[in-house]
């Protein structure tokens, strides 16, 4: 066990002024990722009004199943963070280990999942650009400029989701050491609740990406 | 008080003289020292951008460079201006040096953030300095689509990309300065007693975390849709250039309050300082910062009046842009009052102020014409609005600038400039400045556009006052790097409070110790209190 007073940074007056410092600037850095992530959410609904009918048609290509499965692992993922957080706080420095661990693996079968689902747009021409062929599966042959629209926003959205859930799981790994080491303590752990408060973030913004992309128009 | 500096002997910059102490700094004090000389160089960089712009508009005929040479200059011009020297310039350099000490810090709540947002700014500065010396970029600083993403052929994505970089640190820099007002106040120091200066970049850093995202994705989806065809601005795959003007206003707006608000915080902490009063309506000033920041992102609209949008966006924009004249006026009355019955004292840095309040009462009252519909119509992108937002974000930003480095550089350096030359270089600034931009007021009326290297003769006597106006601001900014360097070695000693000033950093030393306070202050009396203090003083 390390000693507490020597996390405590020349600047603050005491553990309690740092942590208070360090969760309201992971709060705020959050508050910058929704305005970020906003603008997509914005554009989507734009056009979504705009391309109603061939949005609707274009959901329905997505494997609502994976999206599901993912859904579920994401929560559980959230769980494990969760627990993980919960044994840094009371300085269970081996749970602390394995649940980092679990989460890991968790994020990491989401991030496959996204490669299958991705692949299978590759495969089917959905990809917008050049090559991008679009078919209505149920009936109308609707736009094709909707429907890549669709596909423009589904990897964007999904790309940048996916981006943040990698740089989540680095920090992770990369939180594995100081927790081996036994560094968190009931004094000090900041560290593993700003993550955990990322990680929430990132599930949470695929909570709203699941129902937009997958579920809404469906029929 | 000078001795007493002396006996503790060491200082933040007497701290370690080595390169390395220097750049591996988490003292908030070098990383501002730090910031000013990157700022200064783009500053001049952009400066010299101006200057053949303006050079070329000399004369009727595109007789100095091509078309497309002008279009990639003041393009230059305007995204190193705004990017790097307006946006960052007061926050980076003045807040990074004076909000621990004027709230009774050690430090910022985040010193190696803090050191990493200034190594991002200089990593965007030489991606963007890459952007221009490849050739540079011709879409203007507003990037619009479809332009930028498919008919031009210059750097946009490497200057895109610079700036998404430069986006985080501006963050940084913004989520610092709110984790430490928040959290590390000294004891007694409430929000109320808190200087105007801290408001301004309160509300500052507020629009930076809201609306620097905004921008940040923005640029992202034009680098993808240019580079990957993405099509999410494009007509031809079904996406809506008009789209991008929205996101890009709903930043770009607001960061001329990100521009203006610090600035107005110098302007407070300067007229009480020369004026020797309490700012009248202290809570008012504080108030209407918070007000300006959030009706700063309400108005965006004002950008897009002959872009197609519906008359009732047009109206509803209208008179939103008008409410944001309520707390800029507020001010300005504030200010006016606070120097009624004062015994005004005409420092350099005074006088700064006092040019801030008449240029940028100007630029608002332009600023209201322009939010009318009608005669936004009338005179949308000609040189009217470029007279109007040089008013505005130089008038109103560089003035607050150079008269916060004026008045806080004893504190900063532990020495005073040279009075006579402060002076005139002020004078020259504000004479120079007035002579560049008024004509360029009528010239809009008059109906001569923005952004064109030619413009029929008529246009010609009132172009060429403006640039000789240019010359005459060029030599009014380039003389404080002269008689500021020079009095680094030969100044005279400043001492801890030259100008009998109110306010924590003022109660330490000059320069700081690196701990910025030998004993933690406490704080006891409202901000501002002259009165008191004239009072001890007899």
């Amino acid at each position: 066990m390390s000693d507490s007073a020597s996390m405590l940074a020349h600047h603050f007056d005491d553990l309690d002024q740092q942590r208070e410092a360090s969760s309201l600037g992971m709060w705020l850095f959050l508050v910058t990722e929704i305005m970020f992530f906003g603008v997509l959410f914005c554009a989507y609904l734009i056009y979504r009004g705009a391309n109603f009918a061939a949005f609707a048609e274009a959901s329905h290509s997505l494997d609502i199943g994976l999206g599901a499965f993912n859904t579920a692992v994401l929560i559980g993922s959230s769980l494990t963070m969760a627990l993980a957080v919960w044994s840094a706080q009371v300085g269970r420095r081996k749970a602390t280990v394995w649940f980092l661990v679990l989460t890991i693996i968790l994020g990491s079968v989401f991030l496959g999942v996204k490669v299958i689902e991705y692949s299978a747009k590759f495969e089917h021409h959905h990809v917008p650009g050049a090559t991008f062929d679009w078919h209505a599966p149920y009936g109308d042959p609707v736009n094709q400029d909707g429907a890549e629209m669709f596909f423009n926003l589904y990897f964007a959205m999904t790309g940048l989701h996916a981006i943040h859930m990698v740089i989540g799981i680095a920090i992770l790994a990369v939180l594995i050491i100081p927790a081996w080491q036994g560094k968190f303590t009931p004094e000090w752990h900041n560290p593993m609740e700003c993550l955990g408060l990322y990680w929430h973030f990132v599930d949470i913004v695929w909570i709203f990406l699941f129902p937009l992309l997958y579920l809404i128009g469906r029929h | 008080m000078s001795t007493h500096a002396a006996e503790l002997g060491s200082n933040y910059l007497t701290n370690g003289f080595s390169l390395k102490s220097w750049l591996l700094t988490k003292d908030h004090k070098r990383i501002a020292i730090l910031y000013m000389i990157s700022i200064t160089f783009f500053f001049i960089l952009g400066g010299l951008f101006a200057f053949a712009v303006r050079l070329e508009l000399l004369t009727p005929a595109g007789d100095l460079m091509e078309a497309d040479t002008y279009n990639r200059m003041f393009t230059m011009h305007g995204v190193v201006m705004i990017f790097f020297f307006l946006i960052p310039s007061i926050p980076a350099v003045l807040g990074n040096f004076l909000v621990p000490l004027m709230v009774g810090a050690k430090d910022l709540a985040f010193p190696k953030i803090n050191l990493a947002s200034w190594y991002v700014y200089n990593l965007a500065g030489i991606i963007t300095l890459g952007a221009i010396f490849m050739g540079g970029v011709d879409t203007g600083w507003t990037f619009y689509t479809p332009f930028s993403t498919t008919y031009s052929n210059s750097y946009v994505v490497l200057t895109v990309v610079g700036l998404f970089i430069n986006g985080f640190s501006s963050i940084f820099t913004g989520l610092n300065f709110i984790v430490t007002i928040h959290r590390m106040r000294a004891p007694g120091l409430t929000w109320f007693r808190l200087p105007l200066f801290i408001w301004g970049h309160y509300a500052t850093s507020l629009i930076i975390m809201l609306g620097t995202p905004v921008i940040a994705i923005t640029l992202a989806l034009l680098a993808a849709e240019r580079s990957l065809h993405l099509g999410i601005f494009d007509p031809a795959l079904g996406g809506d250039p008009i789209l991008f003007q929205h996101l890009f206003w709903f930043y770009s707006h607001p960061a001329v309050y990100i521009m203006i608000l610090p600035s107005m915080g110098v302007i407070s902490e300067i007229i009480s300082a020369f004026a020797r009063q309490k700012v009248f309506g202290y809570h008012f000033v504080a108030f209407a910062s918070i007000a300006i920041a959030i009706l700063g992102f309400l108005v965006w609209g004002h950008h897009l009046f002959v872009s197609g949008q519906s008359v009732y966006a047009g109206l509803v924009f209208s008179v939103l842009s008008m409410l944001v004249g309520v707390p800029s006026a507020v001010k300005v009355f504030n200010w006016t009052a606070t120097m009624f019955k004062g015994s005004i004292s005409r420092e350099t840095p005074m006088l700064y102020a006092l040019g801030f309040i008449g240029l940028f009462t100007i630029g608002g009252l332009t600023g209201v014409m322009l939010a009318t519909l009608g005669f936004d119509v009338h005179v949308h992108d000609t040189y009217f609005v470029v007279a109007h937002f040089h008013y505005i974000m130089v008038g109103g930003a560089i003035m607050g600038y150079l008269g916060g480095i004026h008045f806080w550089w004893p504190k900063m350096t532990g020495r005073l400039y040279p009075e006579f030359w402060s002076k005139l270089s002020a004078g020259l600034v504000f004479i120079g400045f007035n002579l560049t931009f008024f004509p360029q007021f009528v010239l809009g009326y008059l109906g001569m556009p923005r952004r064109y290297w030619s413009y029929p003769d008529e246009f010609q006597v009132l172009n060429v006052l403006s640039t000789a106006g240019a010359t005459v601001l060029g030599v009014g900014y380039v003389m404080p790097l002269f008689y500021l360097t020079y009095s680094l070695a030969f100044g005279r000693a400043a001492g801890d409070n030259p100008w009998g000033a109110y306010g924590l950093e003022w109660e330490t030393t000059s320069p700081p110790p690196t701990e910025n306070f030998h004993h933690q202050p406490v704080v006891t009396g409202e901000a501002y209190d002259y009165p008191s203090l004239e009072a001890k003083s007899v």
